[in-house]
């Protein structure tokens, strides 16, 4: 199959702002987007710049702007876009070089909801127990894969970019719900200030970008009712 | 610029993370090539194997029995001894850690069958697998991660290491080039460790990632320490078809089964105990018997995992992961289609020769280069052998990571930074300059595509001395041919094209140790299946290879090194049945 391709480039030591290139590839239809970009950098123009890294959906490098929506690179495959593919960056982050953008804000947001396991009482010899049921309460969350598609969706992040955005959230639902952590009150307190849940607007876009099918947009509600209503986080 | 650590770690997989979490209060500086979260350790799906009993009667002992068993008895005992031991432990530390293992009815990490994992010494499956849906090895990179922002553990993200410091035979630091600027760095240091993992990318149909291009063992092949077992490379059963993701084992855990174009079964003919849950080698090996007699599926190199008799519920609770795999990438559907697969190259079991304290050793008299650690899959310690049991490589990231961190923080305070040996960075500033001012015209995509296809063709499941010569011959000639790659790339910033030419020289230097070492090695053992040395031949070839890098271009010498045993007859090596 013929896709030409149409990709936003930028270099920061040759260009003053952005521009669209073209390439036209031969690709076969079950062949990932990923490979139309390989096959460009590595017979077209090696100059072409993006990230990649497990290649099947599960590392998170090559999240992209891929015909307006964001998506991994690896996980759409050309039969799906057909012979037009529009590549940009994701928004609302800023641009290194082409699809490359700088993910050091987005782990900075990530790591201020205190993204690991909180415990006062102390270890048990063995391992502390869950019920399956209790285990489910948070297994969504667990999925994430820190690709950022999620935030670089939402209008409410391309408009304050200090506002922490769904994927900070989704990683707090995971502990929050979680029957051995004992933080979430501190969480729930970080998450209920300006930059907290509250500017989530319900746009579904987060849900929508998200490669893990995790319903993003359904968690930070769950974690806006903990704020509100209180009540116990660990059960259904 | 200079930095000065304690400790720096190189790779932040789960070995690498590991040690870090060990160094509470010393100077610790990570370095990786990608985001911490993006490293390889994340794409393990199955489990972690540890004899905790929580389903049925285990014991570590069984586990070591499996581990060397599993190795073809080319595993240094004492070494998967502590592996089998020390796994109870470190599962429990993951769990206190946060990871969120699935759990049984009364709580407990809940445990499921792998291949080559028995009771009672070979008798049938045993439930030893601890995992996460079929993503454990997402949970388990996860909750490192998590666990050093609580440490608040220093990353350098996006640095590619270049070089590993000595002076007066000991390690003292590393360069490295900060992808982002394209500046050179020093990084000074009493204690050096390399967790990057293996170099699954020699081959074209792979399970590894883009970053797996063996750097952290070709930089140490480079300064002169060698490569143990390299000819000892699994292939993984159940790759997808062409693409080489991983079905992880889990699937035929949970029962699946391989079929042939006659719809038989055929791993009960094969193997009548374990069937499909026999080692990875054999059943690779299987799958290419059958696809010589014939009965690959439309008469090519391919047959199906069949998950249909499973049911819905369990392929979509237990392996929701590789369920989607199947439809993306394939456009099949598991719950009501069988899967097309093939063996895909998987794991190193060689690599860097460490100690049980993940200390580098660089002969076969096992002496230490002080400060010098590695653990991981770029280490080979030797608790894999000749074939690593699936569920074995995370326990090996936790264990021996572990244990490098806990020998580092007592090193660090027995010693002071060694000085930095003259010009330190010239080396690396050479080998980015002269892909720079290179104008020989050749590509590195090229190049890595010509070795892939041979390494594919020649060094595979079935090896002969034919074909291994003839890899040989052509990676000689790509060796060559690499000193002319040119860039079309001169920028500094986030230079891809140069990260990849540098890393395809890594990719070429594991790629020579292990051809030397598949044709030295005259018999087959494990993963290394020589058609023209059709048998194990322990009277000769019971012992480790160690490929060093000669003076000269193309230059390998072979050095070789006893296995170590423990005194117990249940671990005599005998004739490997399942």
């Amino acid at each position: 199959m013929n896709v030409l391709m149409r990709i936003r480039r930028f270099d920061p030591d040759k260009d003053n702002k952005p521009y669209w290139d073209e390439f036209r590839v031969e690709m076969d239809p079950i062949d990932r987007l990923l490979d139309a970009l390989n096959t460009v950098k590595w017979t077209m123009d090696g100059t072409l710049t993006y990230r990649r890294s497990c290649a099947h959906g599960v590392c998170g490098s090559d999240a992209m702007r891929i015909n307006g929506r964001n998506r991994l690179a690896c996980k759409v495959l050309i039969r799906d876009i057909g012979n037009k593919v529009t590549i940009e960056p994701m928004l609302g982050y800023p641009v290194l070089r082409d699809l490359v953008v700088d993910m050091d804000a987005f782990f900075d947001k990530y790591k201020s909801i205190k993204p690991y396991l909180i415990t006062t009482d102390s270890e048990p010899g063995t391992e502390r127990l869950q019920s399956p049921e209790e285990r489910a309460r948070y297994d969504e969350g667990t999925k994430c894969i820190l690709c950022g598609a999620c935030t670089g969706s939402c209008p409410s992040v391309w408009g304050n970019p200090d506002w922490v955005g769904p994927a900070t959230i989704v990683n707090a639902h995971r502990f929050i719900f979680d029957s051995r952590d004992q933080g979430g009150a501190d969480r729930l307190a970080i998450l209920g200030q300006r930059n907290g849940v509250w500017r989530c607007r319900t746009i579904f876009n987060c849900a929508d970008a998200c490669p893990r099918g995790i319903p993003v947009t359904e968690l930070i509600e769950q974690v806006k009712r903990a704020i509100v209503y209180g009540g116990d986080t660990k059960v259904e | 610029m200079y930095y000065k650590f304690d400790v720096v770690i190189v790779g932040a997989g789960g070995a690498g993370l590991m040690a870090a979490m060990q160094l509470e209060g010393a100077s610790v500086a990570v370095l990786t090539k990608v985001y911490p979260t993006r490293s390889h350790t994340g794409a393990a799906q199955g489990g972690v194997a540890a004899a905790l009993g929580n389903q049925e009667e285990d014991h570590w002992k069984w586990h070591m029995y499996d581990t060397v068993k599993g190795g073809d008895y080319l595993v240094d005992q004492p070494a998967a001894e502590v592996l089998t031991r020390e796994a109870i432990d470190a599962i429990y530390e993951l769990e206190h850690r946060g990871l969120p293992f699935n759990r049984t009815a009364d709580g407990r990490i809940d445990q499921r069958r792998f291949g080559g994992h028995t009771r009672n010494f070979g008798e049938g499956p045993v439930r030893r697998s601890c995992y996460a849906a079929d993503r454990t090895g997402h949970m388990l990179l996860q909750t490192m991660y998590q666990s050093s922002i609580k440490n608040q553990v220093r990353f350098f993200n996006e640095y590619l290491v270049l070089d590993l410091l000595l002076n007066n035979g000991q390690a003292c630091g590393v360069v490295a080039m900060e992808i982002r600027t394209g500046e050179i760095h020093t990084f000074h240091a009493k204690a050096v460790m390399f967790a990057t993992g293996g170099y699954g990318r020699a081959w074209r149909i792979t399970s590894n990632a883009f970053a797996c291009m063996g750097d952290g063992m070709a930089i140490a092949y480079r300064r002169g320490i060698p490569l143990e077992d390299m000819e000892m490379y699994q292939f993984h059963p159940t790759g997808i078809y062409k693409v080489g993701v991983l079905l992880s084992e889990a699937a035929r855990g949970e029962g699946g089964k391989l079929l042939n174009n006659e719809g038989e079964y055929f791993m009960e003919r094969y193997m009548p105990t374990l069937k499909d849950l026999a080692p990875r080698d054999i059943v690779s090996r299987c799958i290419l018997q059958e696809v010589h007699a014939g009965r690959g599926i439309d008469g090519k190199d391919y047959v199906y995992l069949d998950l249909r008799h499973l049911g819905a519920k369990v392929i979509e609770e237990k392996l929701p992961d590789i369920t989607d795999f199947a439809r993306n990438y394939l456009g099949v559907e598991p719950i009501t289609e069988p899967v097309p697969i093939q063996p895909t190259a998987h794991y190193a079991m060689g690599g860097i020769p460490t100690d049980i304290d993940a200390r580098v050793v660089i002969d076969p008299q096992w002496t230490p280069l002080p400060g010098f650690y590695a653990a991981g899959e770029v280490a080979c310690v030797s608790v894999h052998g000749a074939n690593r049991l699936g569920t074995n490589s995370l326990v090996d990231l936790i264990v021996f990571g572990r244990r490098a961190g806990k020998h580092m923080a007592k090193f660090i305070k027995e010693s002071s930074h060694a000085p930095l040996p003259p010009e330190p960075e010239s080396y690396s500033r050479e080998l980015v300059s002269t892909m720079f001012a290179s104008t020989g015209g050749e590509s590195a995509a090229r190049i890595r595509s010509a070795l892939q296809n041979e390494m594919d063709e020649k060094v595979f499941v079935e090896r002969d001395e034919k074909g291994l010569q003839e890899a040989l011959d052509t990676l000689d000639r790509l060796q060559d041919t690499y000193t002319r790659v040119q860039l079309q790339d001169k920028g500094k910033k986030f230079n891809t094209e140069l990260v990849e030419a540098i890393e395809l020289g890594f990719l070429l230097e594991c790629s020579e140790a292990t051809i030397h070492g598949a044709l030295a090695r005259q018999e087959s053992r494990g993963a290394h299946y020589r058609t023209d040395y059709p048998h194990r031949d322990d009277a000769n070839w019971l012992k480790h290879t160690l490929a060093y890098k000669g003076a000269k271009a193309h230059d390998v010498r072979l050095d070789f090194k006893d296995v170590q045993m423990v005194d117990d007859p249940v671990f005599v090596p005998k004739e490997r049945k399942y």
